[in-house]
């Protein structure tokens, strides 16, 4: 019987890879830089191809308590989460690759503000930092444009660069050294035009990455992990605006869903709170780093060692 | 592989060398006026094989063969439930859509002595999503030097679910399988060792039958195959042997890829994927690849999340899910509470629902039916005008439960407001944000 020949795929592209921080002999404070990308398959598929860089996985903290967050991740960050500098700290201890800091939306956000919690947290921890304003433009234009300042040579990552709000986060990024994360919603052509746009404006594709948008599981995960597969297929295949390392955010995306979030008034099939909320965070986070994540942003450090040992043991081969 | 219309038509008569079976060309018995006329019908489905009477044995068998699916549609049964595999069609589910959900079976050792209990529970649960009751499939018993017979009998009493019969034994897997009589078990499985007595047994209970090979080892993957066809055993589920991520993910990948890029025959049933006590590997088995999924213990809080996985990853990207338009209502809302307009698109019913919810608001949600579309796409086909949101306003009985004539209309479709003040001349339209997330900050200032 003739034997069984190993179907393979051999692709023409490659994933852009993209280093996150930057060391003293690189302009920056950071204890060590992270790389992603670098893949010549779809993710964990070492027969297929290269997989240089694992995924990595950042914890978010924020800039003030975020009293509106699940009790069950109030609880086992305690008091750290009421100081980012010791959050930052205690986030690298458990184990996370980077620190994704976000700022809440606050009436008395302002660009000084942010310079000293940045400041506070490039001290706390050595470890590459990513930067997320609240998500309003105007918040975010005024509030990164100071981070980018303060954080001079770190190659932090500045978020989120949208459409709307990409030229003055390009321009702060190219200033000042650093990265964007160019967020569009759940569609692989918008993706790419963004990515256009940013590179136009003369920020070189290794200084950003691409971010598609998700759902949580069970609200609209299906859509961002189909749209991630075929970005990443159209990177394989050659298209070089779609070769970017990919950040998703399955962590705040969990964890504003009403099943991590709340035991109060859900049905007792939803089962043990804490088992159905980590649950959720690890399995949003697993499917979309099979479906080609780069950079996945958790908020519970149980999910983080999950996923960790996830990745550990999908680059074993 | 699916044959083309001239493929098809170089086996039909009209081609044939034999005189014999060369004179009936073009007889027009089929229906159609020519062999190659009948030859692109039947490769368009639209004409059956069987209408020719003059086809050769030879040509037959590869017609057959050719139509028969890729992967062999795998059904396990008893009491009216089903668990099925196979069929599919797509390495992604982008390019078209997964067909036949991963099944889920929970697995109990017939030395545990709460198997029954467990067996029950399984079969008991259901949970809601999106008005879906979701459920669980069935039950894997692995003999481990108990009573393996009594267990089955157990398990079959104690829930209405199909069954795995876990033994590479032929003595118990013929016990276990009379224990399961009336029902269709997937007997699991045979080996290089066992495989003409399983065959055997698989063939005279009729029971679908694992072939098991070592480490993925696929050419002897496709030997035992081979071995327990030719015994006569048609239903075969595949266990390549590999049970860890890296493994799992790489020759599930390869055995899909096989049988559609390759079109392996050999390789074309589907998989039996064993997930340990770990969520996320199961993930990775609904997601990439796995037919039959089993796991290691059942509980609500691991159950549910798994389930919603697997109702994402196999919904039709072409259909999406859609919500009952009507009137919901988010954190109790009162009559003086706001009212908001949004679509019966799955994903946008939820971003509103959840940024109201998580924000602690209450308010009224007013879902209109435009046919699963989301606002701004709605809008753009026709699907989302002042003329439907002004018929769930009358038809849903909103206005009796309200203190107030105000709406709030999503701010990508401002331009209705025009149009909607005078299809609703009573209400007072507010525009409201542009996406979900900026909903809350709206309604705490704008609203008062
Ligand atoms: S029945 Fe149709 S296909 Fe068959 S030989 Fe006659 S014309 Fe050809």
């Amino acid at each position: 019987m003739p034997a069984i020949q190993i179907p393979t795929q051999k692709w023409s592209g490659k994933v852009r890879e993209v280093t996150l921080g930057a060391t003293a002999a690189d302009g920056g404070t950071r204890a060590k830089t992270v790389t992603v990308g670098g893949a010549t398959t779809l993710p964990f598929l070492h027969f297929d191809g290269e997989t240089p860089h694992a995924p990595v996985v950042a914890i978010e903290i924020q800039d003030r308590y975020p009293e509106d967050w699940s009790p069950i991740l109030l609880e086992v960050w305690g008091d750290a989460a009421k100081d980012p500098a010791s959050w930052a700290k205690a986030a690298e201890e458990k184990g996370a690759d980077l620190i994704y800091l976000k700022f809440a939306l606050n009436d008395d956000l302002s660009g000084d503000y942010a310079r000293k919690i940045v400041r506070q947290v490039l001290d706390a921890t050595g470890l590459p930092l990513i930067v997320f304003g609240p998500g309003q433009v105007e918040q975010d234009n005024d509030i990164l444009v100071s981070v980018a300042e303060e954080g001079e040579g770190e190659r932090l990552v500045l978020g989120v660069c949208e459409e709307k709000n990409y030229r003055t986060i390009v321009a702060a990024a190219l200033a000042h050294g650093h990265l964007v994360d160019a967020r569009t919603a759940m569609d692989v052509n918008l993706g790419k035009q963004l990515n256009i746009l940013i590179s136009d404006m003369g920020l070189p594709l290794d200084r950003i990455v691409m971010d598609p948008t998700t759902g949580a599981l069970g609200y609209g995960m299906e859509y961002g992990y189909s749209v991630m597969e075929r970005l990443r297929l159209a990177a394989l295949q050659g298209d070089g605006m779609t070769q970017l390392p990919m950040l998703v955010t399955p962590g705040e995306e969990t964890w504003r869903a009403k099943e991590a979030r709340t035991d109060e008034g859900v049905p007792e099939s939803w089962g043990d709170w804490t088992e159905r909320a980590i649950n959720w965070e690890v399995l949003t986070t697993s499917t979309l780093l099979e479906s080609g994540a780069d950079i996945v942003v958790l908020r519970h450090p149980e999910s983080l060692k999950r996923v960790k040992g996830m990745i550990n043991a999908l680059m074993s081969h | 592989m699916a044959l083309s219309g001239l493929q098809i038509y170089k086996l039909l008569p009209g081609s044939s060398k034999n005189p014999e079976v060369k004179k009936h060309a073009n007889c027009k018995e089929c229906g159609f006026p020519t062999c190659l006329a009948f030859a692109m019908k039947l490769g368009q489905k639209q004409a059956k094989l069987s209408q020719c009477p003059h086809v050769e044995e030879e040509s037959k068998s590869r017609l057959e063969a050719s139509a028969a699916p890729p992967i062999r549609l795998i059904t396990l049964s008893a009491d009216g439930h089903k668990a099925t595999a196979g069929n599919e069609t797509v390495i992604f589910r982008h390019e078209k859509t997964f067909y036949h959900q991963a099944s889920l079976f929970v697995k109990v050792k017939d030395n545990q002595a709460d198997a029954a209990d467990v067996a029950a529970a399984v079969g008991a649960y259901t949970v809601d999503y999106v008005g879906m009751d979701l459920t669980l499939d069935g039950i894997a018993i692995e003999d481990a030097g108990g009573d393996f017979a009594a267990t089955v009998k157990a398990v079959k009493e104690a829930s209405s679910f199909p069954i795995i019969l876990l033994t590479d034994d032929p003595v118990k897997a013929e016990a276990g399988l009379k224990a399961a009589a009336g029902t269709t078990p997937l007997l699991s499985a045979a080996t290089p060792d066992n495989w003409e007595a399983m065959a055997k047994l698989a063939k005279q209970y009729k029971a679908p039958l694992t072939v098991r090979a070592a480490d993925g080892d696929l050419n002897a993957l496709v030997e035992l195959a081979e071995k327990v066809k030719g015994a006569g055993v048609e239903d075969i589920v595949l266990d390549p042997g590999v049970r860890d991520y890296s493994s799992s993910l790489a020759v599930f990948t390869q055995l899909r890829r096989l049988a559609l890029k390759k079109n392996e025959r050999k390789v074309g049933y589907p998989i039996i994927a064993f997930a340990g006590d770990d969520p996320m590997l199961a993930g990775q088995h609904i997601a990439k690849y796995g037919g039959f999924v089993v796991l290691d213990s059942f509980s609500p809080g691991t159950a549910y999340p798994l389930l919603v996985l697997r109702a994402n990853i196999f919904t039709d990207p072409q259909k999406p899910i859609q919500v009952q338009p009507g009137i919901y209502e988010i954190n109790k809302p009162q009559p003086d509470a706001p009212m908001m307009i949004t679509t019966n698109f799955s994903i946008t019913y939820f971003s509103v629902a959840n940024e109201l919810e998580s924000s602690g608001l209450p308010g009224w949600l007013l879902v209109a039916d435009a046919e699963g579309m989301s606002v701004l796409t709605a809008w753009a086909a026709g699907k989302l005008d002042a003329e439907r949101i002004a018929k769930g306003v009358n038809t849903f009985g909103i206005a009796d439960k309200l203190s107030h004539r105000r709406l709030i209309l999503p701010g990508h479709v401002a331009v209705l407001m025009g149009e909607l003040e005078e299809e609703l001349p009573d209400w007072e339209i507010k525009v409201g944000p542009r996406e979900a997330v900026d909903l809350p900050n709206y309604l705490k200032t704008q609203w008062g």
